[in-house]
Formats: C-alpha cells, structure tokens, sequence
C-alpha cells in the first residue's frame, strides 16, 4: 500500500504583504523513488500552479533547491520522500530575503559573500597564451578541488546561530571560499591580507562554534576542520603582526 | 511616457553559463559596458553539471603523446559526421589549448600529470614521463585518438563554472539574474536589445544593446527523459526563432547520451567508460566489443547509444517497470578510484538510486542529452538574418559538432567560442551605434504585456500548459528519438502542430500575477513547440542517417544529397517551419570513413 503523504508548506509572497504568511497543507500518493523535486512539481502541476520552489539541475550539483525539510536545511532534489514521515513540511531557508514561499535569494547573498572575500585569484602574473601552464603538483590541485566544492546551496548558513542574528557574517560558506584560496598557491595574497578580510567577527571570529553548518552540509565538506586551518592562520597572522 | 523601465548597454547577453559568461568578459576586456541576464544566478547554471572534462590537445599525459591541433581536428570533424564546418573546427582545436591554460590561470584545480608507471583497467601498461610531470593531465573519451579531456575530478564543469564567475565578479559585470528574455527587439534589419520578464516581481523590462548574445544552452527538456536542467528550455532559441528572420541549424541533430541513470534520467559522466568501466546485458554479457571490437564502450556517442538500443531490440535488456535498461559495472576500478575520480557518479547512485556502484551495477539507458542545432552563426558568432545579434555555446550552431558531437568538445567549445566570439562582438560592437525608433521598441513590450493579459484572462481559451506539456515530451520521445523513420516522424509533426495550436489556447488556472511560475511555462510553450516542430520536420525532410540522426529507412549517410546544413525559419503565422539548406563547408578532410562502427551500419 502506498502513503498518503500531506505536504505542509509556507505560503507567503513578499509582492502582496496584505495576505499574511501561512502554512497550506497538500496531500499526495507517495510512489516508488519519489523525491521533494517529484513531489514538489507534481503539486504545482496538478494542484497548485502558483506554488514557488527552485530546482535547476535536479541532481545535486547546482545548489538551488536547499530548504527547510522537517525541521532541517536539505536539498530537496536528494531527499527521497521514504526517508521522512508521512507528514512533511516545508519552509524556506531562513537568513536569505524571501521571494515567494519555498524561493529564496541565495543569489545575491553570494556574490556579495564572493565579493567581500575577493573570490579570485590574485596574482601579478600576466597571462600568456603562447606559453605552456605552469606546473602544479596533482596533490595540491586535489587539495584546491576538496575546498572548492561548496555548491553554494545556502544550509551551512540557514542552519547557523551566527548567520540567524547578524545579516554581514560571512558563514561556514564564506570561511571555506577563503580557506580554498588560502591553499592555492596561485593565489599571492599574504596572511595578512586574508586578515583584513576575515580576521573579524563577520568572518572567522563571528562563529559560536555551534557546527549545524558542519551537519548540514549536503556536500559532506569538512566545513569545521576549515574552520580550525583558517583561525590557526589567523592567529598565526596575529602572532606576526604582534612582533 | 514609457510604462516600461529601460536599461541600455553595450553589449547584453542572455545566459551566464560559461558560454554567455566567457564573452561578456572579453567584452568587459574591452572597455564594453556589458550586462548578463540569467535565469538564476550564475553558479548555477547548467554549465557547472558537466562532471566528464574539456577536450584540447596538450598531449602531456602518457596516452596523449603526440597529440595535436591536428589531431583533435580530425576526431573533432569525424565525430561531426563530416556534418561540422571545417574552418570553425579549425579556430576551435588551435584555441582549446589556449582556453584550457587560461582557465588554469584564473584557478581551475586542473589534475596534473603524475609520473610513474601505470596499469590500465585492460592490462596496458603506460608511464607518465617526468618531465611531464605537473603539467594539465587527460583522460580518455569517446571517438578520440588521444587521451585530450582535461577534468578536474568529476567536477569539471563546477570549477570551470566558479573560475569564469570569479572573473566576472572581479571585473564588475553586471548579472540581472532571475531575469527571462522573452522576446528579441529588432527592427528588421538590427537586433537592438530584449524584452525580459524579472522573475521576482513579474515585471516587464525594456533591454537596449549594441549587441545581443544569445548564450542560452540548450532544449534538452521538450524531451520527456533528458540528462538537461529543468531551465534548458531552449529559450534563446525560440526568441530568435520568432523573429521570423534568423534561423535554426540543423535542428534535428540531437544528441543521446548512452548513460542516463535509470529512471531518474541523470547523467553518468562518460569518464566512467574512460576510467575502464563498461557495458553489460541482461546476462551480465559485456556486448560492446561484439560490435565495436576496437573502441568498444568508447565509440562514439551516438554510436554507443545506438549500439544498446539495438541490443535491448534484439531482447537483451534487463526489465524494469521503467521499461527495458542495461547495466553500466565500474566496480572493478575499486572504492578507491571510484570515492575519489568518480565520487560525483558514486553520490549519484547513493543518492537518487540507492545503490552503491563499488558493489552494485548502475541501470542505465539512452538519453536526450545534448543538441548539436540552434541559432545559425557564421564563424564570427554573428546570427543570420539580424545585424548586432550572436549566440554562442549550446545554443548556437556556430557549427562545430554537425551531426555529433564528441564528448569534452561542449565544454570547450563554451570556453573557446565564447573568447573567440566574444573578441569579434567586441570589435562589432566598438564600432556600433545604437539607433532605435521609441514607438517601435515600446511595441515589442506592449506586445507581450498583451500575451500576458490574455494568458492571464482565459481571453484565448482554458487549455492547461502542464498537459500540452507533457503530451510534446511523450511524443519527441516515442516519434523522433534514437531510431527514426517516415511514418513515426509524420506522426510526430502532426501530433506537434496540434499542441502547438492548443499551445495558443492555454488560460492560466492560477491569477498569474508577480513571478508566477505558470505564466513562466505558459509563456515559453508555444516556442518550445517552434523548437520540437523544427526538430521533427528536420528530421522528417532529411532522408539519409548522420550522426546522431539515424533513419531506419534510409540508413546510409548519403553525400551526394545530404551533404548540407539545414535552416529552419518560422514565418509569422505559420505552423511549420520553412526549411532551407546551405552546403556543409569542406576545407581539410573529405568524406570519408569514422572508422568506429559507421563503416559497418547497424544492422537489425
């Protein structure tokens, strides 16, 4: 026998404030391999065409469709509906501005973030396209590719204490993108550049160390051990400047 | 008074993938003012879903010794089915090694060569030099010669993805994002900009540009199961379509992956074959090498998918309520390799399947993944039919692949098209003016605040989008797939010619008001169904099999007849598109033979 399943889901649009937020339940016959992207969609389509949600590449790689399920920050392309209790809700992420019940604007939240720690490559070295690349040691380049897997989904940030009390904290997100230029060896920046941008508490020292982010993160990056590399170069940095 | 907010730029571009994104920054590069449109933010694009890699003849790992410009020339135009134009596969090859060692330059964490002695999955032994050591490494894939596809693990497209973004944020460009571009401003002559729907609000903009750049990707989703984003809706490509003056390049080239996950339809990266995994049947019979002796699983795509198809016709399939499937088995590249070269395929399957490919077999099938057809440019990027206008990447058919593409040649045709283009909108641009009539630019607007109206008033009938929907998927998948013939492809264009007449009668059910995502998908279907029309018909005209494209009833390649590119215009108020032909550019390499299984059609 198949579930019923109810859906209770956040109802809110910011373009018309006149109508209050509200949970609206929905129900559904559970099938085989269903997902919150199967689920989801065969809501809008059959029951509800206003309904709001995010999915790009429904395959756990672009990071849009992070939400609240049953409690917990989730990409909800991934989470198969026979992991969960016949009643499931959902809400929208919390931290980032609201566009219209599940949808939320992870995108401005990160290119500010990507601003802020200056996302780039920093060199003096011009580009030459008639010369051959520079050497990189394989294992460095793997090291570099382990930091730079965040898919930007936004549950490192919806589930910290930090991020839910002051809006300009950088995040578990923030902390492993500086992690992640720290050990390319591209990158010419010096420690106490790194300071300037994350030695405050927007940045490393704004974590209460609660680490939801570390528990929530559906890329399984090791978000804490990220955390501890950037605050012994911090304070490696601090020593220095003491000096 | 205008009801309409109006921005203007030097150069717009429509999508902020790696294509649209590689160009806006050699724009940016020159002194452009430049804005990218994008419905989502940048990172998301589908761009960053490519797991496999970016062909370019480096040559520096052990199997890519000897390899060159050259080289990957012929493989690229053999892929193509002598289909490609020949002086852009030409730009492409010398470019891609640049591209590969720029994105180097702005942080891809590209696998580098490590020397030593190697034992391969089939019992070779090679050796990475130590004087290669260091250097951007390969890995094998399809219809190559040489290990050419630069990766960076299976995240390839994620890094590439991040760096490009990097350097757009770095220099200050300005991304509109959950931003549509719904329809081209042009005056006939002279594409001048966009109108564009903001998907937060619901309001229509006005964009105006001395250049437009369609960089859209592709149309992957007018077919029921695709390896596609759910965004690949092929929008570029029906805006410019709906101009009635720029047309569509050989639409009916569409490319099926061998490994879509049964039944969720996500792509297994190609690099599982590379790596040494393969093919099984039903009786755990690895089949390829029954038809393919030489290049086996790493035949060509569309070889490959044509190959098990034919294999589960001939009863070979394993059952499924899905409908018949193979197995793909890398377990004997161990946990090791497969929890780090291959972690994304390994999450996949955990993921969406539950099964843990280290111990179990992955279901896989044939899957819409890639089309080869969309907005006709000439080698400078520059549509037919409207001055200012481009396109680039998947959504243009610039025309690298022909009939096929070989994998790796997306990606870098993304990164290398978008910097070699995007230098020569640059140069068009610099030495553009922007002139426009007020009242006619205010139409195009007006024009679609109508549409909207109507949509959201019933004014032109009741019909529900999501059934049109459904019923365009069924039928591109039952009619116009992996095998084609005659009577199906009839079926399929009048069954399409219906929807697309309903298409014009669909009321929404819900107020459509402010993003409202019903209107986002009424809006778009009538020009989904341009597309699957233009697909179809194609396919339907060209009575010979290339490529990709394969008709039971005439399944040999025919040059005397067929050696040309297709265009595909939609004339206003029609309901089929008008197709024209050019001839296929030859410079180098004459028709000839693959050499991987095309020589030997499949028999039945």
């Amino acid at each position: 026998m198949s579930r019923q399943l109810t859906f209770s889901i956040f109802r809110y649009n910011p373009n018309n404030p006149d109508v209050p937020p509200r949970m609206q339940e929905y129900k559904l016959t559970e099938t085989v391999g269903m997902t919150i992207f199967v689920a989801l969609n065969q809501i809008r389509e059959e029951q509800d065409p206003s309904l709001m949600f995010d999915f790009v590449c429904r395959a756990a790689i672009c990071g849009s469709c992070a939400m609240i399920i049953n409690g917990r920050p989730r990409l909800a392309c991934k989470t198969l509906t026979k992991d969960l209790p016949d009643k499931i809700t959902l809400l929208p992420l919390p931290v980032f501005k609201l566009i219209g019940d599940l949808s939320v604007d992870t995108g401005t939240w990160f290119r500010h973030m990507t601003l802020k720690t200056e996302s780039w490559i920093h060199t003096g070295k011009q580009f030459d396209p008639q010369a051959i690349e520079e050497r990189m040691d394989n294992e460095t380049a793997l090291q570099i590719y382990e930091a730079e897997r965040c898919i930007e989904c936004g549950c490192c940030i919806a589930g910290c204490a930090t991020a839910n009390i002051r809006e300009d904290f950088l995040g578990a997100a923030g902390i492993n993108r500086v992690a992640r230029f720290m050990v390319d060896p591209r990158d010419e920046r010096t420690p106490a550049q790194y300071f300037e941008v994350i030695g405050c508490d927007e940045g490393a020292f704004g974590c209460m160390g609660l680490m939801a982010c570390d528990d929530n993160c559906p890329m399984q990056l090791p978000l804490q051990m990220q955390l501890a590399y950037v605050r012994r170069k911090m304070a490696l940095a601090g020593l220095k400047a003491g000096r | 008074m205008s009801n309409y907010q109006i921005i203007t730029t030097d150069v717009l571009v429509v999508g902020a993938g790696l294509a649209g994104e590689r160009a806006a920054i050699e724009a940016a590069t020159h002194g452009l003012d430049c804005i990218i449109l994008s419905l989502i933010p940048p990172r998301r694009s589908h761009s960053t879903a490519a797991q496999g890699g970016m062909q370019a003849a480096l040559g520096n790992c052990a199997m890519g010794k000897g390899d060159s410009p050259d080289v990957h020339f012929v493989d690229t135009v053999k892929g193509s089915d002598w289909g490609c134009d020949q002086d852009v596969a030409r730009l492409f090859v010398e470019n891609a090694p640049i591209a590969v060692r720029q994105m180097a330059y702005w942080g891809v964490p590209w696998n580098r060569v490590v020397a030593g002695k190697k034992k391969l999955p089939d019992g070779r032994e090679i050796e990475d030099t130590k004087d290669k050591e260091g250097l951007i490494t390969a890995r094998d894939f399809g219809g190559t010669a040489k290990w050419r596809t630069c990766y960076t693990s299976d995240g390839t497209g994620h890094t590439l993805q991040y760096a490009m973004d990097s350097i757009v944020v770095k220099l200050g460009i300005t991304v509109h994002d959950r931003t549509e571009a719904i329809a081209l401003i042009h005056d006939g002559t002279t594409c001048l900009g966009v109108v564009a729907r903001c998907l937060r609000t619901g309001e229509l903009r006005i964009y105006l540009a001395k250049s437009t750049v369609i960089a859209t990707g592709g149309y992957g989703r007018l077919y029921g199961a695709s390896t596609n984003a759910v965004i690949n809706e092929g929008s570029g490509m029906f805006i410019a379509l709906e101009t009635g003056i720029v047309p569509l390049g050989n639409m009916e080239a569409v490319q099926f992956h061998p490994t879509g996950m049964v039944p969720v339809w996500i792509l297994i990266t190609e690099g599982a074959r590379g790596d040494g995994g393969y093919l099984l049947d039903k009786n755990l019979h690895r089949f390829m090498p029954d038809y393919e002796p030489v290049k086996k699983e790493l035949a060509s795509r569309d070889v490959v998918a044509r190959r098990m198809m034919l294999h589960i016709r001939k009863g070979y399939g394993v059952d499924s309520p899905y409908g018949p499937h193979l197995w793909l088995d890398i377990r004997h590249l161990g946990a090791k390799h497969i929890n780090t070269n291959l972690r994304e395929i390994a999450n996949i399957c955990r993921n969406f399947n539950g099964i843990d490919p280290v111990k179990d077999l992955i279901p896989v099938r044939p899957t819409q993944h890639y089309s080869m057809g969309g907005v006709r440019t000439n080698i400078d990027g520059a549509a037919y039919g409207l001055k200012g206008l481009f396109a680039v990447g998947e959504a243009a058919c610039w025309d690298l692949h022909g009939f096929n593409r070989l994998g790796g040649n997306s990606l870098a045709e993304t990164i290398v098209s978008g910097m070699v283009v995007g230098k020569k909108i640059a140069q068009y641009t610099l030495g553009a003016t922007l002139n426009y009539n007020y009242s006619l630019v205010q139409d195009f607007a007006r024009q679609q605040q109508e549409r909207i109206n109507n949509l959201i008033q019933g004014k032109n009938g009741r019909e529900n989008v999501y059934k049109i929907r459904k019923e365009m998927e069924q039928t591109l998948m039952d009619y116009v797939g992996i095998f084609r013939n005659g009577p199906d492809l009839e079926k399929a264009v009048a069954k399409l010619q219906e929807l697309y007449h309903r298409s014009l009668k669909i009321g929404l059910k819900s107020d459509g008001k402010w993003a409202n995502p019903e209107l986002a998908s009424a809006l778009r279907m009538p020009g989904m169904l341009k597309l699957a029309l233009c697909i179809a018909y194609g396919a339907l005209k060209r009575t010979e099999s290339r490529g990709s494209h394969y008709r039971e009833d005439y399944p040999a390649r025919d040059d005397t007849n067929w050696l040309k590119r297709t265009l595909a215009y939609w004339k206003p108020g029609s309901d089929l598109p008008e197709l024209d032909y050019e001839p296929v550019k030859i410079t180098e390499l004459p028709p000839g033979d693959r050499g991987y299984g095309e020589s030997t059609q499949v028999k039945k």
